[in-house]
């Protein structure tokens, strides 16, 4: 179990709510042109500054997986996405401020990942009921994403943003509402990229791990 | 005053179909997405009702409900409005979704959406040239001359899914075809799919941090450097390592699914599954001797099988029974059953294609192209159904829809249904050949 090499985040969600063009924002600094069906998952790898502006200011990459589909789909395909679950450092869960149905779902993702860690006890919550204790002692950090923030018209923009408000008291994670075709909701300082770069940091163990350019410097002469 | 019962009878029907299509387009198709343009429901919902309708009144028919007059004008008024429905509404409908959709031509939208509807009705009318469809007699805009073409693309449609049905249900249900997999296959793949993702990971990150390094630099619009030229390098290479990504996952996801299928067949209900799949497969290959057999001797079947049934028990069983009241009760077993069957298998088959390929922008548009499939089906079962009837019951359907050449249509439902089912046959036989030979792959 390496898993001080390496820093995963998995990017939950509905199909269509923004996962990829979200990756591709926080990676590239670019929005994505030309957004089509994820299938499986994919990967990406955002440079992140672990204590930013402090002396012990260091950096490192964080792997985004994002992962498609939907909660309903085919057991087969559920086994399937389950092999990317293994030791996942951080969730990011994102949905879609125009689709309230995706918030709903956030609840049976965040059951899917996070039961994985806990099967080793023997006990499978088979119902799909939501069980408030099993993620009492969950150590890995959240944050809920709402994209597509330019689509809601200004005077609806409060019911809709309370409408994540039932997952605060069970994991009380950080929220961030945005649009992902426009970069400057993730711009250096805004209140976003300050939530953004703090949820980074409380993935645990960064101390340990292995640097962002210690060893790298020598890959970019193969290929 | 007896009209007055029917009408409202039929009325009451109609409400309760109408509330069971707003209730299955609620639960069922937009499970997941939220309802914004109610008029897509609506359309949906008074599609299914009055599809359901026509039903209904072919089982008033059999069963000698209602008075004869009201039935008919019920009929008359049913088919008016399911062909307003399905020639005017739904596709002007579709075109506006459509045009919506596009910023473009947002402001202009109710022009465009006439402008396509236009196309459509252009191409509609062309369709009724090569097809010996109807007698020269009748006026353009009458209802022999809509519903005809309706009828082609209905029973087009009908005969496509008969077809892969047929050929599919047998498939799927006997385990004769089910591949070995086993959990070392599945580990194996998993390793591969991670492998891939590791490899797409450490691409990434050099690119990550060559990006960074020349933003740093300052040398963001420095074009064919070394850098520049490497990032595009990688890039391409990173894209192949996507694709083979992608192809595990699919694979995995396979494996996934058959070995389910094995366990399942394992259980009594798989058992049983199993073996209805061998019933399905002979009733299969008979019903393609019996389209070709139809195609080849130009025959066209004169009897309903209830009237055939029957003569064989009377004439060679000797089996002596009231004809006439056993037949009005069979034809509305047997009928009923067709109408019911047909009527749950394209709701299913609808639910399975919707979550196939709809997303959150095209939902309107694609449950609008189910409800016209969906109107176009039933409508062509009314005329395809005509020939399981005995004679009696048969001349309310002739009556209102006038003098449409029925055995085209028959002749047309085997001649597709055979191609369909052919070609079903192929692609499941090259899609079976295929799939071993994958996994065997290193």
């Amino acid at each position: 179990m390496a898993s001080l090499d390496r820093v995963k985040v998995l990017v939950l969600g509905d199909s269509g709510v923004g996962k990829s063009s979200l990756v591709h924002l926080l990676c590239q600094n670019q929005v994505l042109g030309n957004p089509s069906w994820t299938v499986g998952c994919s990967v990406d790898v955002r440079v992140h500054d672990y204590k930013e502006g402090t002396p012990e200011e260091k950096t490192y990459y964080i792997e985004l997986w994002d992962v498609g589909g939907s909660v309903g789909s085919a057991s087969s395909v559920k086994s399937t996405r389950a092999v990317f679950y293994n030791s996942v450092n951080g969730i990011i869960f994102v949905h879609d401020l125009t689709n309230k149905k995706s918030s709903q779902n956030l609840r049976r993702w965040s059951l899917e990942a996070l039961n994985r860690d806990l099967v080793p006890t023997g006990v499978l919550v088979t119902n799909g009921d939501y069980d408030q204790e099993q993620f009492a002692d969950n150590q890995i950090p959240l944050l809920v994403i709402g994209t597509k923030l330019d689509q809601i018209h200004e005077t609806k923009r409060h019911e809709v943003l309370t409408r994540t408000a039932f997952l605060a008291e069970d994991f009380n994670p950080e929220e961030i509402n945005l649009d992902c075709t426009n970069p400057r909701y993730l711009a250096a300082g805004s209140s976003n990229a300050v939530k953004l770069s703090r949820f980074f940091d409380k993935i645990p163990g960064f101390p340990d791990r292995k640097r962002f350019g210690a060893g790298t410097l020598k890959s970019l002469h193969y290929d | 005053m007896s009209f007055l019962i029917d009408s409202s009878i039929m009325i009451t029907s109609q409400i309760l179909f109408f509330g069971f299509g707003w209730l299955f387009f609620m639960r069922q198709l937009f499970k997941d997405y939220e309802i914004r343009q109610y008029v897509v429901q609506v359309i949906f919902s008074v599609t299914f009702a009055f599809s359901c309708t026509m039903f209904e009144l072919i089982i008033f028919e059999i069963l000698g409900v209602l008075n004869s007059s009201s039935r008919y004008f019920h009929w008359k008024m049913n088919l008016c409005v399911i062909l307003l429905i399905l020639v005017f509404m739904v596709p002007f409908y579709i075109g506006y979704f459509i045009v919506s959709n596009i910023r473009l031509l947002h402001k202009q939208r109710l022009l465009f959406s006439c402008l396509l509807w236009l196309t459509f009705m252009y191409f509609f009318w062309k369709l009724g040239d090569p097809f010996p469809i109807l007698s020269p007699k009748h006026g353009i805009l009458s209802i022999e001359q809509l519903i005809s073409r309706v009828g082609v693309i209905g029973v087009t449609l009908m005969a496509l899914l008969s077809g892969f049905g047929a050929v599919n249900c047998p498939y799927t249900y006997m385990s004769y075809f089910l591949r070995n997999v086993t959990d070392t296959d599945i580990l194996a793949l998993e390793r591969r799919l991670l492998q891939t993702m590791d490899m797409i990971i450490s691409k990434k990150k050099r690119m990550a941090m060559a990006r960074r390094t020349m933003f740093q630099k300052g040398e963001v619009h420095n074009k064919p450097s070394g850098f520049w030229g490497m990032i595009k390098s990688v890039t391409t290479s990173a894209s192949g390592s996507e694709k083979l990504s992608r192809q595990l996952f699919l694979e995995t996801a396979d494996l996934y699914a058959t070995k389910e299928r094995i366990e399942y067949s394992k259980t009594f209900k798989g058992k049983y599954f199993n073996f209805l799949g061998y019933f399905f497969s002979i009733y299969c290959v008979w019903k393609i001797f019996m389209a070709t057999i139809n195609i080849v001797f130009d025959r066209v079947g004169k009897t309903d099988p209830v009237t055939r049934g029957i003569e064989i028990t009377v004439n060679y069983l000797g089996i002596q029974f009231d004809v006439k009241f056993w037949s009005q009760h069979i034809s509305f077993i047997l009928v009923g059953i067709i109408i019911v069957t047909s009527i749950r298998g394209l709701l299913i088959t609808l639910t399975k294609f919707f979550y196939a390929i709809s997303s959150s922008k095209s939902s309107n548009v694609i449950v609008l192209l189910l409800a016209q499939i969906m109107g176009m089906y039933f409508v062509s079962s009314v005329l395809l159904i005509r020939m399981s009837m005995p004679l009696e019951y048969r001349t309310i359907i002739t009556e209102v829809l006038g003098e449409l050449q029925f055995n085209f249509y028959h002749r047309w439902f085997d001649v597709i249904f055979l191609v369909s089912a052919l070609s079903s046959i192929l692609f499941l036989y090259l899609a079976h050949k295929q799939a071993p030979e994958k996994q065997m792959a290193p």
